[in-house]
């Protein structure tokens, strides 16, 4: 047997609750031993990681990639390019392709494509109703089948109860997980920002923290009625927080995550017409800031990248008329954590959120112990870089550090073992 | 980046393009003043011509229809001495697929010095003055529900002129201040020109959510409103506004906020009544008030061509000084 050996790194393993300076051996792709060195074969190479981070590789709840249909905005391969240089050794792709990923055809598409570029795994989210309409039920068996982890209607919701509730009956009966996004589109509708004081000023239309809350509300009743297997994307109010926790304590089988960007931003970065912070869901208040960080730090939700990669046109224009989200996966790691340099989340925390818990999410395991696949982040906290759009690897250079500082580097990152950065 | 101001002003805090009355100067804002009330004597010559923007040309960037804000532009243009150019945007190029940024490339082609800029995108002269190349002065002439600063403007000038000042002043702004852009630069203007009191009237569904943080304060009683107020501002009310769940009824609206000779008794009665036109008769109005004695609504009118030459002559002053000039040693 011959041994990949990671020396000397800060092994951080939440699963385990490990923080330690140790040394880890890898063998056809799994972690064979941690501490100590293997009974018998040889090291065929040695990382020094000395002042480096070792950590379970990330997973992406939920990102945009361009491919099939917006190829103005990137590709599964440099999205998935981007992912994995930002600390993702998978990533689950949202359903609003063009064609929508309704069909097994798609799923395929997409599993081919990110296969033969060679980066961060992608778990593919089937849609959960034809062409993302919200009337029929997509094929949702086969297209699990295909590949799909689990179903989605991205951000465009369903908004007949009926129909919402017939798809969770159906999703239940074949124990298919769904992703759902509360939003109420007739509250919704129109706004381009967190309703309040900076929306009122700037006089720009208002998302209401109700059109988040009514539709989780309404989803959180029919998963208790058809006991389906859910997941609630991207909730990003206080009030939501306390709605899940109530869930949870009443024995409901729900999990969730908060994007990135609402740990990190408020509303108040919209003031000035910034079409960076024009994402959806919307930046909401310091008090909804506070209440998710909270909620990540307690370990009741996973962390998303709700990567948006996008082309120049699509964000140089008026806020309102640009297309919403954020290209996220370049620098993902070391933008999520300055909320441990900013001590609002331990390192332990932030990195349980971005890969344990969302590994249990999609029912896998990530974590850095003697057996399990080698699926691991080397990061340098010393590492300091400036992130231009040439050396991006996303399509969409509408990221919030673009030449700007960043402050630690993604310096390795394995997937079975085998190096995709 | 963030704040509007480094758009809008110089380094040494003067205007170079005119966005918003927000965060602006009292001693910016009395200028401005100032400068209008210069003008309206300009104005009552024979001859109203000055030479201040001759040479220049100001192109009219209308991407919604307002005939009559744009031809008060037109006119303060021609009487500053400036070749202008009207666009119809609304009917041309955006509506064959154009982006805005595409239009402003091939306007800034044409040499232009100034653009007045009206959209229906909150944010959007705030965005042109970002993306034009530097010495193009953007005058905004209304964004979506954010901004109009020159009604706003033309509006304490009729206060001052009327009332000698904005000092010490309770002034009522009523009906549909949600969808108002000039609710929004009027409150900015009044509260940094010292208003004592700026109070917004209107059902809960025509105020804005958190409107307090702006420093106004709402009523939904108009007499309680009204009561003391030196200054009383009536919006226009849009008829859509009924086909959107926002009000029942037009009829409803004038019994509970339409200004009357009997809610105008609760305003001093040396009260003014203001109104940006074009004025619904019946809906927010009545005529008897909107023609009375107190009504200045006309005056506005012919302030506000004064008030575009000013804050232009301004903003063309702000673009053609040199910031630094970088001679080498």
């Amino acid at each position: 047997m011959r041994y990949l050996h990671i020396a000397n790194a800060r092994v951080i393993n939440p699963q385990t609750q490990t923080d330690e300076i140790t040394d880890v051996f890898v063998a056809d792709g799994r972690i064979a031993t941690l501490g100590r060195r293997p009974d018998a074969g040889e090291i065929e190479h040695t990382i020094d990681a000395t002042g480096q981070w070792l950590i379970p590789g990330l997973i992406d709840l939920g990102g945009h990639l361009p491919e099939p249909g917006y190829s103005q905005k990137g590709s599964i391969a440099s999205e998935t390019e981007a992912a994995a240089r930002g600390g993702f050794t998978h990533i689950c792709s949202l359903p609003d392709t063009k064609p929508v990923a309704d069909t097994s055809a798609v799923v395929k598409l997409i599993l081919e494509k990110a296969s033969k570029a060679g980066f961060s795994r992608v778990l593919p989210l089937g849609a959960m109703t034809q062409d993302l309409a919200g009337e029929q039920l997509a094929s949702m068996y086969t297209l699990s089948e295909a590949g799909a982890v689990a179903m989605s209607n991205a951000r465009r919701p369903v908004r007949n109860s009926y129909v919402l509730r017939r798809l969770m009956e159906y999703a239940a009966t074949y124990d298919i997980p769904l992703f759902l996004n509360a939003n109420d589109l007739s509250l919704s509708d129109g706004g381009c920002m967190h309703e309040g004081p900076v929306a009122t000023r700037m006089g720009l239309p208002g998302i209401p923290e109700t059109a988040e809350t009514i539709a989780l509300a309404q989803i959180l009743l029919l998963v208790e009625q058809t006991g389906v297997r859910a997941h609630i994307s991207q909730i990003t109010c206080r009030r939501s927080v306390s709605m899940l926790q109530q869930a949870l304590e009443n024995g409901l089988r729900v999990t969730a995550d908060t994007p990135l960007a609402n740990l990190l931003y408020t509303h108040e970065a919209v003031t000035g017409y910034d079409s960076l912070y024009n994402v959806q869901p919307p930046l909401r208040s310091e008090r909804d800031r506070e209440a998710l960080v909270q909620a990540v730090a307690r370990g009741e939700l996973a962390i998303s990248s709700n990567h948006s990669p996008h082309e120049i046109a699509a964000k140089k224009a008026p806020f309102s008329d640009a297309e919403p989200g954020m290209s996220q996966y370049d620098a993902f790691l070391p933008q999520a954590m300055t909320l441990v340099s900013r001590e609002e989340l331990t390192v332990e925390q932030l990195v349980r959120a971005l890969s344990a818990t969302p590994a249990n999410v999609l029912g896998l395991s990530q974590s850095l112990t003697e057996g399990a696949d080698f699926n691991a982040v080397l990061y340098d906290p010393r590492d300091e870089y400036t992130l231009t759009a040439s050396e991006m690897a996303s399509g969409g250079h509408n990221h919030p550090l673009l030449n700007r500082t960043v402050a630690g580097k993604v310096a390795q990152v394995f997937l079975e073992g085998c190096r995709i950065c | 980046m963030t704040d509007p101001n480094t758009v809008q002003l110089t380094e040494d805090g003067r205007l170079k393009h005119f966005l918003t009355t927000e965060g602006l100067s009292r001693e910016l804002l009395t200028e401005i003043l100032d400068t209008a009330d210069s003008f309206i004597s300009t104005q009552e010559r024979a001859v109203k011509t000055v030479p201040l923007l001759r040479g220049k040309t100001v192109v009219n960037l209308f991407f919604e229809n307002s005939t009559r804000t744009r031809s008060t532009f037109e006119l303060a243009a021609k009487r500053l001495s400036a070749d202008i150019l009207n666009l119809d945007i609304a009917r041309s190029a955006t509506s064959k697929g154009e982006t805005l940024m595409d239009t402003l490339w091939n306007l800034e082609a044409m040499y232009s010095d100034m653009f007045v800029v009206r959209h229906s995108d909150s944010g959007a002269a705030h965005f042109i003055a970002e993306q034009v190349t530097p010495n193009v002065a953007i005058i905004n002439a209304g964004d979506g529900r954010h901004a109009h600063p020159t009604q706003a403007m033309l509006d304490m000038l009729t206060i001052r002129r009327h009332k000698g000042d904005i000092e010490g002043k309770i002034v009522a702004i009523v009906g549909d201040i949600l969808h108002s852009r000039v609710a929004r630069s009027q409150i900015h203007a009044l509260r940094t020109l010292g208003a004592a009191e700026v109070r917004v009237i209107g059902p809960g569904t025509l105020l804005p959510s958190d409107i307090e943080s702006m420093g106004a304060v709402p009523y939904y009683d108009m007499r309680a409103g009204l009561a003391d107020c030196d200054v009383v501002i009536m919006l226009r009310l849009q008829k859509e506004r009924m086909q959107n769940a926002l009000l029942p009824s037009e009829g409803e609206f004038f019994k509970l906020y339409g200004l009357t000779k009997e809610k105008l008794a609760f305003a001093k009665p040396d009260a003014i009544v203001m109104h940006p036109g074009p004025i619904n008769r019946g809906v927010e109005i009545e005529s008897a008030v909107a023609d009375g004695d107190q009504s200045v609504i006309l005056n506005q009118v012919s302030y506000g061509i004064a008030v575009r030459m000013a804050v232009m002559a301004m903003a063309m002053s702000g673009q053609q000084t040199p910031v630094n000039s970088e001679e080498p040693a």
